[in-house]
């Protein structure tokens, strides 16, 4: 293992913060727990068929032997301990790692409403009132909030070397908290298939410092094009391979409307006059 | 008239699908060719087709299942040398729109038209052998279940020449397997293969599940049963609690598809997450339903090649039971990334874990029946051997699968992929290669060839290996599962081992084509006129190979496990007796064949909307049916002197006893 952690493309075992280090090291932990009987088993397969060898006529031979108490006792007993452990892991992870719950409840994050749609990945920022496609900026030890919904077709919202993914789907809201320790440029894709074009939903996630990252929503800013519902219905056409696109405004609620499924005629509870008059 | 069925459906500008369809109808034509060149269609349709001799539809379902086996494997080459070569800068030789459906042609094929058939095979052909008894309980269900499940497969192939196959994971998740985003025939194909052929399974389970508990050899308590048998028991169990969740949620699917209602769709009230839920309700019972009977082939290999008892017998049958009632309690760990909340995710991940304690005391069962005793290393053995190692590290990654924060980072990765491959082939194809090898003898009355067969273990395990230790690293490398190309150039080394992999594991097919050429033209050498070439323990070995259509021409009476080991003990040799009973025995029926026959015209003309069509499959189906129900002349005697004919042939063949 520690000779993969020197090697650059193992992104799960080199993470770039707090919340994919802690899984990884939940890997290994876990990893050596179950080592514990697995090791044995193979050692003891391999050494058994060689000591046990018909040809070796040296070795004791019991045909009647098929109980005992002991040793039943021990291989209920031993990965059943191994097992109550990896349980209690398993319990305190879960609630620790539950991508639903925010990192530091003390720091303001920063909010991202992620679509996944028909083949590319479209991020808005609410607060900050612009969007990007296929790329998603955040500076560096701030925590990132992400509300993740789906256009249409399920799929899921990974950032391996920063943490766990989360599927998107339609007409519901899924949640991921993550953030990045170091500026570094990420490799995002979805990681449930979605049809034809699934091999090229993947996306840039850059980390930058505080101050770069203002730089590139001021560049976002003056970039021009706004994200209106006409816009984001000509978006919504299945496309592949979509390049970089940054849009300088968004229509309010849009990711509401999106949720609500207001542009596929899925809901009244759409608080754009725009979006019904869609259906 | 004809639906949506056009000229227009066969694929003729697809050179790589038309080469497909063209190998496959050559291939057809050479089999038809040859039997008739051989004048065989009449032995054909007496001897097999219309059989209900659990012994040949046994062998029937084995052979579905290896023809099978060669078309999944095909996709699976295809696949790997796709990824080799579609790294950065390179779109492949597979377009995404082709490349999708043979990912999940290969889930499909695998699962349902491979692995399945084979089990079920083996539970047909050796369980009542096992127990005892002269038949399953209903031989004629037995051969319906046959025939619906053959229907299913050569539906899931003619999606090769009509149209295409569904595009949407051989899980067909919604929404992309609803109509507004696969609106074309393939989910169509994949939705009515799986109906019908989960029938034909269905059927299976309540006939092996009857047979099992009423049909035991006099004498022969429920825990003096061979530990296959039971796994058969618990098997069937599975199967007739959780196959009817599949035809359910499946036929909900239909209803969105076909009449536009809204189960599973995004809007309108329909929910794609009630169906993933359904879908692995049947979906994680499935996985146990794989692996547990080749768990009962291991538990008669490894005492029969180590000259031993099974260690722990009693164990051994509580293990299995847990694990038939703990496989319905963990079906939550395929989708912890939904967004279930830590407590849910934490209950199914331990529950999860739990189920690996009684897998592991199976482990510790077949290395204490190793210890002290005196192995020989033949084929079925070495298979074994292979899948002790070789499970051991996939129930690891298994487990690891079953934490909820390690799920969430390799949850449908290429990790994934390693970890179910390293279980089903390391678990399911190992142990029903070792079956084979095990049983052939028993079916056909000589051995296979040693020699090829334990290449075809070495090729297989290596080839194992090499294509899916890299899968492994590429999940950790964060390479998901289903890529039709990639840009990230890390990630090609690694592929390429791994189809390297695929390579050699094609060699391993290759050996065991040669070996049964091989086996069948030297089989004057291997063969086995004792009817007991391993020196068994159970009581398939009692009677001669093949057996007879009867299995026994006496019902041996059982006073405990190990039942013919024991006999032998007590100084049992076959000798003849000097009367023989009459026995009944199930007449053969082509019915199970023609309703097969009706099932391929229904779902192929609801695939295409051939409404009329349909109908016509349909009537035919219950026609069948019930005109059927009203042949009340089902059974011949055969007479006392046929058996002591039969019975005397055998004697005279037997070797000079010392």
């Amino acid at each position: 293992m520690l000779l993969l952690s020197g090697c650059n493309g193992f992104s799960l075992i080199n993470p770039a913060g707090p919340v994919g280090l802690t899984e990884r090291n939940l890997i290994f932990l876990a990893t050596i727990l179950m080592l514990i009987v697995v090791v044995p088993v193979i050692v003891l397969t391999i050494y058994f068929a060689w000591r046990y060898r018909s040809t070796n006529t040296q070795a004791v031979y019991t045909p009647d032997w098929g109980f005992s108490r002991r040793i039943e006792l021990g291989m209920w007993l031993i990965p059943c301990c191994i097992v109550a452990v990896l349980a209690t892991v398993t319990w305190i992870s879960a609630h620790d790692l539950d991508p639903y719950k925010p990192i530091d409840p003390a720091m303001k994050p920063v909010r991202i409403e992620t679509v996944s749609m028909d083949w590319k990945w479209l991020f808005i920022y609410p607060d900050l009132h612009i969007a990007t496609v296929n790329q998603v900026v955040f500076p560096k030890g701030v925590p990132v909030a992400f509300d993740l919904t789906s256009n249409g077709v399920m799929n899921s919202f990974f950032i391996p070397q920063l943490g766990g993914q989360i599927y998107t789907m339609a007409g519901m809201k899924t949640k991921l908290h993550l953030i990045a320790s170091r500026v570094g440029s990420y490799n995002g894709l979805s990681a449930n298939f979605s049809g034809g074009g699934f091999s090229g939903m993947h996306f840039k996630a850059l980390a930058m410092t505080p101050q770069d990252f203002r730089n590139w929503v001021q560049k976002v800013r003056k970039s021009g094009s706004k994200l209106d519902v006409d816009r984001y219905m000509a978006l919504s056409k299945p496309s592949k391979d979509v390049p970089v696109t940054y849009f300088s405004s968004v229509k309010p609620d849009l990711f509401h409307d999106i949720l609500h499924q207001c542009f596929v005629g899925g809901s009244d509870d759409c608080l754009s006059a725009d979006a019904s008059a869609r259906r | 008239m004809l639906g949506k069925l056009s000229l227009s459906a066969i694929p003729l500008g697809n050179p790589i699908d038309m080469g497909g369809v063209g190998v496959m109808v050559v291939l057809v034509i050479c089999v038809l060719g040859a039997i008739t060149y051989l004048g065989k269609w009449q032995y054909l349709w007496k001897e097999w087709i219309t059989s209900v001799d659990h012994k040949r539809i046994g062998i029937m379902y084995i052979i579905l299942a290896m023809v099978m086996l060669l078309r999944g494997f095909t996709d699976a080459a295809m696949m790997r040398s796709q990824l080799a070569f579609a790294g950065p800068g390179h779109a492949g030789y597979l377009p995404p729109s082709h490349y999708d459906q043979i990912f999940t042609a290969h889930g499909v094929i695998m699962i349902f038209f491979v692995a399945m058939p084979f089990i079920i095979g083996l539970m047909n052909f050796a369980m009542p052998l096992q127990i005892g008894a002269r038949d399953v309980a209903f031989p004629y269900m037995n051969s319906v279940s046959l025939w619906l499940t053959a229907t299913g497969a050569l539906l899931v192939n003619m999606a090769l020449v009509f149209g295409a196959f569904s595009r949407a994971g051989w899980m067909g998740y919604p929404p992309l397997s609803e109509l507004h985003f696969s609106p074309g025939v393939g989910v169509d194909y994949y939705i009515w293969a799986l109906q019908i052929s989960g029938i034909g399974t269905l059927l299976t389970s309540i006939n092996m599940i009857v047979t099992v508990v009423k049909l035991r050899a006099p004498g022969m308590k429920m825990m003096m049963m061979p530990i296959f048998s039971w796994a058969t028991l618990c098997t069937n169990a599975l199967i007739a609690v959780s196959f009817p969740v599949l035809t359910a949620t499946l036929a909900l699917l239909t209803l969105d598809r076909y009449l536009g209602m809204h189960f599973f769709t995004n809007t309108a009230g329909g929910d794609p997450m009630l169906y993933i839920s359904l879908f692995w309700t049947w979906g994680h019972p499935e996985v146990y339903i794989l692996i547990l009977p080749l768990f009962g082939v291991y538990s008669e290999i490894v005492p029969t090649f180590s000259g031993k008892k099974l260690f722990g017998y009693t164990s051994m049958v509580y293990a299995t039971v847990a694990i038939t009632v703990i496989s319905f309690l963990v079906w939550v760990h395929h989708f912890f990334t939904m967004g279930s909340g830590g407590t849910v995710n934490a209950f199914f991940g331990i529950s999860t874990m739990i189920i690996s304690i009684p897998t592991g005391v199976k482990l510790f069962n077949w290395l204490f029946t190793m210890f002290r005793g005196r192995i020989r290393f033949e084929t079925p053995m070495l298979w074994t051997l292979a899948f002790m190692v070789t499970f051991t590290i996939g129930g690891m990654t298994g487990v690891l699968l079953a934490i909820p924060p390690a799920d969430f980072v390799l949850h449908n990765s290429e990790f994934l992929i390693a970890h179910f491959h390293n279980v089903i082939i390391g678990g399911v194809l190992f142990g029903a290669f070792a079956a084979y090898s095990y049983w052939f003898p028993k079916a056909f009355g000589f051995r296979l060839d040693e020699r090829l067969g334990k290449l075809a273990v070495g090729l297989w395990v290596a080839g194992f290996y090499l294509a899916f230790m890299p899968l492994y690293a590429l999940g950790f490398m964060g390479m998901t599962r289903r890529l039709n190309h990639y840009s990230n150039p890390d990630w090609q080394p690694l592929l390429i081992v791994a189809a390297f992999g695929a390579l050699v594991i094609a060699l391993g097919i290759v050996t065991q084509i040669v070996q049964i050429v091989v086996s069948i033209r030297r089989r004057e050498r291997t063969v086995d006129t004792t009817g007991d070439p391993w020196n068994g323990r159970t009581l398939e070995w009692a009677t001669p190979s093949p057996p007879p259509f009867y299995n026994f021409a006496e019902l041996p009476i059982v006073a405990g496990r190990d039942a013919f080991w024991e006999m032998k003990r007590e100084g049992w040799k076959p000798t003849e007796p000097e009367t023989y009973e009459p026995i009944p025995v199930p007449r053969n029926t082509g019915v199970g064949f023609v309703i097969g026959f009706f099932a391929v015209v229904f779902g192929f003309s609801m695939i295409w909307h051939i409404w009329w069509l349909a109908v016509f499959g349909f009537v035919g189906i219950v026609a069948s049916m019930i005109t059927h129900s009203y042949n009340k002349n089902r059974e011949m005697p055969v007479s006392a002197e046929t058996i002591g004919e039969i019975e005397h042939l055998r004697f005279a063949h037997l070797p000079q006893q010392v």
